[in-house]
């Protein structure tokens, strides 16, 4: 047994990274770690390589589930911004999962990148609160303008919410 | 009104920039946002000019950013940029029946020219995703099979294989081929439905019968296997609900033998009719580096000539074991988009043929207690089937934790789940990318320019379920 742990390399193996983030498998799917200042350019590097479109913008609130696989050198943060992109040629897909820490949580717009991004990073603010710097248009897409909270975060109640629209005035 | 005018605006990229993403790499931690209050009052609807920030303006005159030249719409095209006090705004929807539901677009108008469009959406969001952190997974079909009321097999069968990634299980052949038979049949009901709307958008009414004549024949197939017309639930983690009931081929045979010829009936109204053609053809154009960076999906995105199907790019289910073509467009034009759906559903029909043929014997789904219920008569006999039965619809199962994304091809584009598992027998997280909610971005870009007859024809070729987009 001690051969065994002899013959083990001191220093761990590198940790693979693609566009300088972090890489791990999950269900045999490529998921990139970015932390939030690198977040932009690793999604551009992503670009280049021919990651064509960005089909999916979304975020997960860890609130009350704070433990979740990520590779070494990756504090969990309360949010997780999730980005999916595919390539056309080579067809391929792959996903980013950016932490994003509480208070107020803000992440960087990838707008100019993607334009197709200024719908789903609106739905993201909407219903998770997370707020996108360099959004042309930042407002509420689903729920209505005076809504107060952001109904996907885990601390807004699920029913028994007071009734927000306004009573409509009855001629009766 | 305008957020980024709110902001000072000093942080919003230039449009045009050459270098647009570095500074806001670096940038967007010193911009505003991030003391901003939680929640934005900003308005959802169009504004007038003078109010309306130039990046705004710019999304709703549909001009797609950072595009390589020569692509970008072309300004001298129409030359029209009048003052405020010449444009009208309008409001089409939220009630209007060529909006497929509530879809409620704003407008600009100059005359009859369509300057600026916002879709203003949310009217039917009833936080389905909320809804599913609260249900089962065994309960969870029930939920997204109500999102695209119009493929509601779809919805079931995306969720369904993120569940079944999660939980690592591989399900029988036999499950596999039957719900690829029924994607493709539901398919074909959501495609002749789009022909029937479209042909009533367009006032071709006689279109709207044909249309919802043919999809009545598919949906009493659906309600003979699944005991439903709509929101089946059929398709579940694990295989299917039941087996296909006795007589189901002859029946898909029979749907088989009639298509073509109701198809050709089709040809006959639309494709090579004069007034249709005039209608949708150059009507509507995006093209292909729009659609791209759009994040457009399904026919509008093939319509303009990429072959992008995840059926062919990237199989599921036993795709890869049919032979089928993706179908392209040119123009990307009302026109394209409609020839792309009716040959699908002929594809659509090659494929179910193929599956006629491949369709192996075995189980329907996997014999797994603790996914998949007892067969009902084993429960009068065994009691660990009576508890396994009881503990599955009182407890659900649960399911490792971790995260996945799995996608497949609906009708409009791609459908994606997203799942985040805390091995719990409830989702922590459930996300559905919806297409229709992302190619509903690639509206201003087709209306800018086009005349308001024609915006109801451009709607109704993008086919959008509001089920979908709202969510």
């Amino acid at each position: 047994m001690s051969d065994v742990a002899a013959a083990e390399p001191e220093s761990p193996p590198e940790p693979e990274r693609h566009a300088g983030a972090l890489v791990t498998r999950s269900r045999g799917q490529e998921v990139l770690h970015p932390d939030l200042d690198t977040f932009v350019a690793t999604v551009a590097a992503l670009k280049d390589e021919g990651y064509v479109m960005c089909v999916d913008v979304t975020a997960t609130d860890y609130r009350e589930a704070p433990e979740r696989d990520l590779p070494a050198g990756v504090t969990p943060e309360r949010f997780e911004l999730v980005v999916n992109l595919v390539a056309h040629e080579p067809p391929r897909r792959i996903r980013l999962r950016v932490q994003v820490p509480d208070g107020p949580p803000v992440a960087p717009s990838l707008f100019t990148l993607y334009p197709g991004t200024e719908a789903m990073e609106r739905e993201v603010f909407d219903l998770m609160g997370i707020r996108f710097a360099g959004h042309p248009d930042l407002t509420r897409i689903l729920m209505p303008e005076d809504w107060e909270g952001h109904p996907l975060r885990k601390d807004y109640p699920v029913g028994r919410v007071p009734v927000q629209f306004k009573a409509a005035p009855s001629s009766r | 009104m305008s957020r980024a005018a709110d902001q000072g605006g000093d942080v919003t990229p230039t449009p045009d920039g050459d270098d647009g993403q570095a500074p806001l790499a670096t940038a967007w931690r010193g911009s505003a946002a991030v003391g901003a209050a939680e929640t934005s009052e900003g308005a959802q609807e169009l504004s007038s000019r003078a109010e309306t920030d130039p990046l705004v303006l710019d999304v709703e005159q549909g001009a797609v950013l950072r595009l390589p030249e020569g692509v970008a719409l072309d300004p001298t095209d129409f030359d029209i940029e009048p003052s405020d006090d010449e444009t009208m705004i309008i409001n089409l929807g939220p009630q209007h029946p060529s909006t497929h539901g509530v879809l409620r677009l704003m407008l600009e108008l100059d005359g009859e020219t369509v300057l600026r469009t916002k879709p203003v959406i949310g009217y039917l969001h009833t936080g389905m995703e909320k809804t599913a952190e609260d249900l089962m997974y065994v309960q969870g079909g029930t939920n997204v099979t109500r999102m695209d009321y119009l493929s509601p097999f779809h919805n079931e069968c995306v969720f369904a294989l993120a569940v079944e990634q999660l939980l690592g299980i591989e399900i029988p052949e036999r499950a596999t081929w039957i719900r690829m038979l029924m994607l493709e049949l539901n398919r074909m009901s959501s495609h002749v439905l789009f022909m029937a709307t479209n042909g009533l958008d367009m006032g071709a009414t006689s279109a709207m019968i044909y249309g919802w004549r043919e999809r009545e024949l598919l949906l009493a197939f659906f309600e003979r296997v699944t005991g439903l017309r709509m929101n089946h639930n059929y398709i579940r983690p694990g295989g299917v609900a039941a087996d296909l009931p006795d007589g189901w081929r002859a029946d898909v045979e029979h749907l088989l033998h009639v298509f073509p010829r109701r198809l050709d009936e089709f040809d006959e109204l639309f494709t090579n009719q004069p007034i249709w053609r005039a209608r949708s053809e150059g009507v509507g154009v995006l093209s292909q580096a729009q659609a791209v960076a759009l994040s457009a999906t399904g026919p509008v995105l093939r319509a303009t000539g990429v072959p992008w199907d995840l059926r062919a790019s990237l199989p599921y289910l036993n795709y890869d074991q049919v032979s089928f073509d993706v179908i392209t467009g040119t123009f990307g034009d009302v026109f394209d988009r409609y020839a792309v759906r009716i040959n699908e559903v002929r594809e659509s029909m090659r494929i179910i043929e193929q599956i006629l043929e491949l369709m192996p014997a075995g189980d329907y789904r996997i014999q797994d207690a603790k996914v998949t219920p007892p067969p009902r008569s084993r429960i009068d006999e065994s009691m660990e089937a009576l508890i396994h039965h009881f503990k599955l619809f009182t407890e659900g199962f649960k399911v490792p934790a971790g995260e996945v994304y799995v996608a497949i091809e609906s009708p409009r584009g791609e459908l994606g789940c997203y799942l985040v598992s805390d091995g719990s027998a409830k989702p922590y997280r459930m996300h559905i990318r919806a297409p229709s909610f992302a190619n509903l971005q690639s509206l201003p870009v087709m209306m800018r320019g086009g005349l308001v007859a024609d915006a109801v024809a451009v709607i109704s070729s993008l086919d959008p379920v509001l089920g979908d987009v709202d969510r």
